[in-house]
């Protein structure tokens, strides 16, 4: 008895500000990964955009020089021009992913037999690796035996290289990702619409509201959350489409499908890359242009929290 | 089989009498890396190195193989840390930046020993850089063109030896409905083949050379006029169409269905072919045409190598092995027709008798004054030959862009020669 009446006075300073470490200490593993592969590099990318260097030899400091470079690239309408420009075309019309997956998850909104089936069907290419995807859209836009000209042939419409007109590449490409990505941004929807509110609908519906009214008015609204994610899914997907471009055109043909991602790439690390300097230069290019969507993510989501 | 294996045996056998009493006992570990991830190397490899430890039992060998690609990336770590003893890679301009960077063993004291003094001189300029040399070759093969014997006996053609011959019997093919040559540029490599050979022979080896280090603009009139030699294949539809869509292996079965006559490539091409259903009678090669008669033939042949770390923990022994991958049995051995393939480096090995081998060795020994160039993007350095052939591939898609393009290539060359 005596002992426990003891036990406020010796207490430890870890037990007395118990309450403000333990979320620190649970946060401590996460951080200081965060830091490690995120935080940390970001800073050492834009020390490396400073220096050319080969990633063999010493690094030589050569201020902006690398920036200038790229500004001359711009001006030149050279790479990093083509790039760039692929990198807005990549922004704008992957966003049709959106529209696309809200359209589908209202199609697969409703209760006929074996509609898990066709959801999962539906859902099916975002499942699939995004090499089989490049590979799959490769042989379909293929100029000899490919389908789509198969397809337009039937139409008496001339074959079509897809892949190998510097006009469709980019097009080309960005098709071939929507694919999968409409199927992220149905599923994302189809989880939201679970959670719309029966009564708000039958309300409206006495009011009048009707069809796409309805849809405007009331199922929109509530489905603001699912909007959100898959508004920032697929910026962030446009942003570092690499892969598909890697297997379906090496960025060809003559440059013209690069975006900065695999401009970055291909001048630091592929095979004739040895210009550690200047990928970083591009990294920092892509990263500041991240920054603004990150920003204004962030932006909402704090708002977001305030509103409640 | 069974004969492979004699053979094996007796070249074992033969190559542990000469060299036993020459080298001293070797001991410790010996790592070493190759990048012969494809089947047949990988197997002619390993059982190469098995022959070599059945030479030196006191020596532990530890192989490890990596990707062809992936190696091309990573062998800038491993030089760096966690060093092997011996690692594969490519001659000429393609071990610069390694060499400059001091991550590569001068091995000019093998290259002064007479058994490789004597016997590998037509590979040594490829392995030199500033009067040293930094490795051993253990195989090359030949480049030209390899076409479809029945199609032009059949259209009565024979194998052309001028540029006029050439466009002759291209115009033939075509109005026959086929195109000249197929080729894939989706990789953008082969088109650095074509420019290769269509250079050297307007302009000559030393130019060409001159022009892979920089010391020549692209928008010199001499460059200009390779490429309307180009142009005036491309014009009558020479290449096949879409050639930018499609790897080099995508572009064998136009070759192989008729659909194009001829393929320039390099002898790896043959197995594909053969594997494809060609025969060797409907299968020929001929060397690429002379352009201008005043310059002297040369001829691709790409090299491959073994190079020594400078980090290399046991150099003794790695030195050990280079002398022995290019020892005439091995050389013999590991490029014959079941194992690589290709043409053996050292002048006291046989030539396999594969016709095509035995074809492209004739004309690398025999009919190529003017010189042996590595290849488009070994010769170059990395940067040049990329922004090169990316031109290259542009003005096979679009020739009438052919100043646009030299003059983008004359920029890049200022820029890069710069550094």
């Amino acid at each position: 008895m005596t002992t426990a009446a003891d036990i406020p006075e010796q207490e430890s300073w870890f037990h007395r500000n118990q309450q403000r470490i333990a979320p620190w200490l649970f946060l401590a593993p996460g951080l200081l990964f965060f830091m490690v592969y995120v935080i940390i590099p970001v800073f050492q990318s834009f020390n490396l955009s400073l220096y050319e260097w080969d990633g063999l030899g010493a690094a030589e400091y050569v201020g902006f020089r690398n920036y200038e470079d790229l500004y001359w690239e711009w001006s030149d309408r050279d790479a990093f021009y083509i790039s760039l420009k692929n990198n807005l075309i990549w922004l704008l019309l992957y966003l049709l992913a959106i529209p696309a997956g809200l359209f589908i998850a209202l199609f697969l909104n409703q209760t006929v037999w074996g509609i898990r089936l066709y959801k999962s069907l539906f859902f099916f290419p975002f499942v699939i690796s995004q090499v089989v995807v490049g590979l799959v859209f490769t042989w379909f836009y293929d100029p000899t035996f490919g389908l789509l000209n198969e397809f337009l042939g039937m139409f008496g419409m001339g074959p079509l290289n897809v892949l190998g007109d510097e006009r469709f590449v980019t097009y080309g490409i960005i098709f071939a990702g929507l694919w999968p990505q409409t199927a992220y941004c149905m599923i994302l929807y189809l989880t939201g619409l679970n959670a719309v509110d029966p009564e708000q609908i039958e309300a409206g519906r006495l009011d009048g509201a009707k069809g796409a009214k309805m849809l405007w008015h009331i199922i929109l609204p509530q489905l603001r959350p699912a909007t959100f994610i898959a508004f920032v899914v697929t910026i962030i997907g446009a942003l570092r489409s690499f892969d598909l471009i890697s297997i379906m055109t090496q960025g060809g043909p003559f440059g013209s499908s690069r975006v900065l991602a695999y401009y970055m790439f291909e001048v630091a690390l592929s095979e004739y890359g040895f210009r550690m300097g200047y990928g970083a230069a591009i990294a920092v290019i892509l990263f500041l242009i991240m920054l603004c969507f990150i920003a204004y993510f962030l932006w909402s989501m704090y708002r977001e929290e305030k509103g409640y | 089989m069974h004969s492979i294996f004699k053979r094996t045996a007796a070249a074992l056998a033969t190559s542990v009498a000469i060299a036993a009493p020459a080298s001293a006992e070797l001991t410790g570990e010996l790592r070493i890396f190759l990048d012969t991830s494809n089947p047949a190397p990988r197997a002619t490899m390993e059982a190469m190195i098995e022959r070599f430890a059945a030479q030196h039992p006191g020596l532990e060998i530890e192989t490890t193989v990596i990707d062809r690609e992936a190696y091309k990336t990573q062998i800038r770590n491993f030089l760096t840390a966690d060093t092997p003893d011996v690692a594969t890679w490519y001659a000429a301009n393609r071990m610069k930046p390694y060499v400059e960077a001091g991550l590569f063993e001068d091995v000019s004291d093998l290259w002064a020993e007479p058994a490789i003094a004597d016997n590998l001189a037509s590979t040594k300029g490829a392995m030199t850089i500033d009067g040293k040399q930094w490795g051993v070759p253990y195989t090359y093969y030949q480049w030209g063109v390899y076409y479809r014997k029945d199609i032009f006996d059949e259209l009565g053609l024979s194998e052309p030896t001028t540029w006029e011959e050439e466009l002759a019997n291209c115009q033939k093919i075509v109005e026959s409905g086929r195109a000249c040559y197929t080729i894939g540029t989706k990789f953008l490599w082969t088109a650095g083949g074509w420019f290769d050979y269509l250079n050297m022979r307007t302009n000559g080896f030393d130019f060409h050379q001159q022009l892979a280090n920089g010391e020549i603009s692209w928008e010199d009139d001499r460059v200009k006029q390779t490429f309307a030699n180009w142009k005036q294949l491309i014009d009558m539809g020479a290449f096949i169409d879409n050639h930018q869509t499609y790897s080099w292996q995508e572009a064998l079965p136009f070759m192989v269905k008729g659909d194009a006559t001829a393929y320039l490539m390099g002898n790896f091409a043959v197995a594909p072919l053969r594997e494809a259903g060609l025969t060797d009678d409907q299968l020929d090669f001929y060397q690429f045409v002379a352009i201008n008669p005043d310059v002297e033939l040369a001829e691709d042949a790409p090299t491959d190598t073994f190079h020594i770390p400078a980090n290399a923990a046991n150099k003794e022994a790695a030195r050990e092995f280079l002398r022995f991958a290019v020892s005439p049995d091995e050389q013999t051995e590991i490029n014959n027709g079941a194992n690589l393939g290709q043409l053996p480096v050292n002048a006291q090995s046989s030539v396999d008798e594969d016709k095509f081998l035995q074809q492209g060795f004739q004309m690398l020994s025999a009919n190529s004054p003017g010189g042996v160039a590595q290849f488009w993007d070994r010769d170059a350095p990395a940067e040049m030959a990329k922004a090169s052939m990316e031109g290259f591939q542009e003005f096979m898609v679009k020739p009438d862009n052919a100043d646009k393009i030299l003059s983008k290539l004359e920029r890049a060359r200022q820029r890069i020669y710069d550094n």
